[in-house]
């Protein structure tokens, strides 16, 4: 109780810090604590698969990306010069109808939500024999009963991965031509 | 970065454990938590470090960009692949491809099994067979095995490409120096400009 109640105080001071701090590369660093703090936080809910992935994509890989993005842009943020009032007032509402519509859900750990009802739990005694003993139910759902699913989850990340080369990739002939032409400081 | 001695050493120790625990979460991962993604993520993470590290000339004599980017392909290849064979290998034996399974798993009520031994896409029974039994995978559990094994191929070389991407595109990054070292300079020369 008292390691969930800080884990999300810090996250939600985490968020904040991120939304005010002007410097970039602070705010870059303190989108890997707050990915770091959901990681912990999945592993608290029992969901350690989750929690790897996050620690691993959010507060490894995408924040070695955004320091390269970093190296790329500014160091600073831009200073705005809107009056914060409508975005406040914006966001104040969506925020309010969002914890509004939480107030009917169940509550946490519940085991008459319908999440713990309407699952078959001869799902997850049949799954051991299914997979001829393996006993990670989640991978056995994920990759046998699901196939198809992750088959299209590695497709999206083929194509993802596909288009970021096309958008972002220099060749080095390309690299030439530009210092050629004299062109090099315009394209950057 | 590559000129602190305590970085350079530290990454050097790291980078074989990285490697160690991001395969042992992709062969493991039918087992305890993990899977091709999370295993992926890891394994591409170690080259990153090093990329980092060592500058991107480096890390591309290791893993170089033609490689990388036939690999973001093999890994869907796999897993399709694995599918078309399960296809393949129901049809030729007619849907009982797994009838000498039965006596092994006597839980298994006869009736589910001829079911699901029809030739489909990503149907692992197909992929029963009886060598070395006990030794080596097979069935639902060689069909997770490879499927995992192409999620975590793909999932490593699209991750490892992309930092390339990145890295690529800054220009000091190129001649051996760190992304960081690229970064304070890039941004430096921007504040005195």
């Amino acid at each position: 109780m008292l390691v969930s109640v800080s884990i999300l105080t810090l996250l939600a001071v985490t968020a904040i810090a991120i939304a005010r701090i002007g410097d970039l590369w602070a705010a870059v660093m303190f989108t890997g604590i707050f990915s770091f703090l959901g990681a912990s936080w999945m592993l608290i809910l029992d969901a350690p698969d989750v929690a790897f992935t996050e620690a691993a994509v959010g507060a490894g890989i995408s924040t070695v990306l955004m320091l390269g993005t970093l190296a790329l842009t500014g160091k600073k943020e831009k200073p705005t010069k809107s009056s914060p009032i409508v975005p406040l007032f914006v966001v104040g509402v969506t925020g309010a109808a969002l914890i509004y519509g939480t107030l009917d859900m169940p509550h946490f750990g519940d085991r008459h939500s319908p999440v713990q009802t309407r699952i078959d739990p001869g799902f997850v005694e049949k799954s051991q024999p299914d997979m001829h003993g393996l006993p990670n139910v989640v991978t056995g759902l994920l990759g046998s009963y699901r196939g198809y699913d992750t088959l299209g989850e590695t497709a999206v990340i083929f194509t993802a991965g596909i288009a970021v080369i096309l958008i972002l990739r220099r060749e080095p002939k390309e690299k030439e031509t530009e210092r050629s032409t004299g062109k090099k400081g315009k394209s950057l | 970065m590559n000129s602190f001695p305590i970085i350079r050493v530290v990454t050097k120790l790291m980078i074989p454990y990285i490697l160690l625990f991001g395969l042992y979460v992709q062969f493991h991962g039918d087992f305890g938590p993990g899977g091709g993604f999370q295993a992926g993520v890891i394994l591409a993470s170690a080259f990153i470090l090093y990329g980092l590290v060592f500058g991107l000339p480096a890390v591309k004599a290791v893993a170089p960009t033609k490689v990388i980017e036939k690999l973001i392909a093999l890994g869907v290849l796999i897993y399709a692949g694995t599918g078309l064979a399960t296809t393949l290998i129901g049809r030729a034996d007619g849907g009982h491809g797994n009838d000498h399974f039965d006596h092994a798993h006597a839980d298994h009520t006869h009736s589910d099994v001829v079911e699901m031994a029809q030739a489909n896409f990503l149907d692992y029974e197909a992929l029963n067979h009886d060598v070395l039994h006990g030794f080596l995978p097979h069935g639902q559990h060689l069909g997770i095995f490879l499927i995992e094994l192409g999620v975590g191929i793909t999932v490593t070389a699209v991750m490892i490409m992309i930092f390339y991407c990145f890295a690529g595109r800054s220009e000091r990054f190129g001649q051996g120096k760190g992304a960081a070292d690229a970064g304070l300079q890039s941004t430096a020369k921007e504040a005195t400009a």
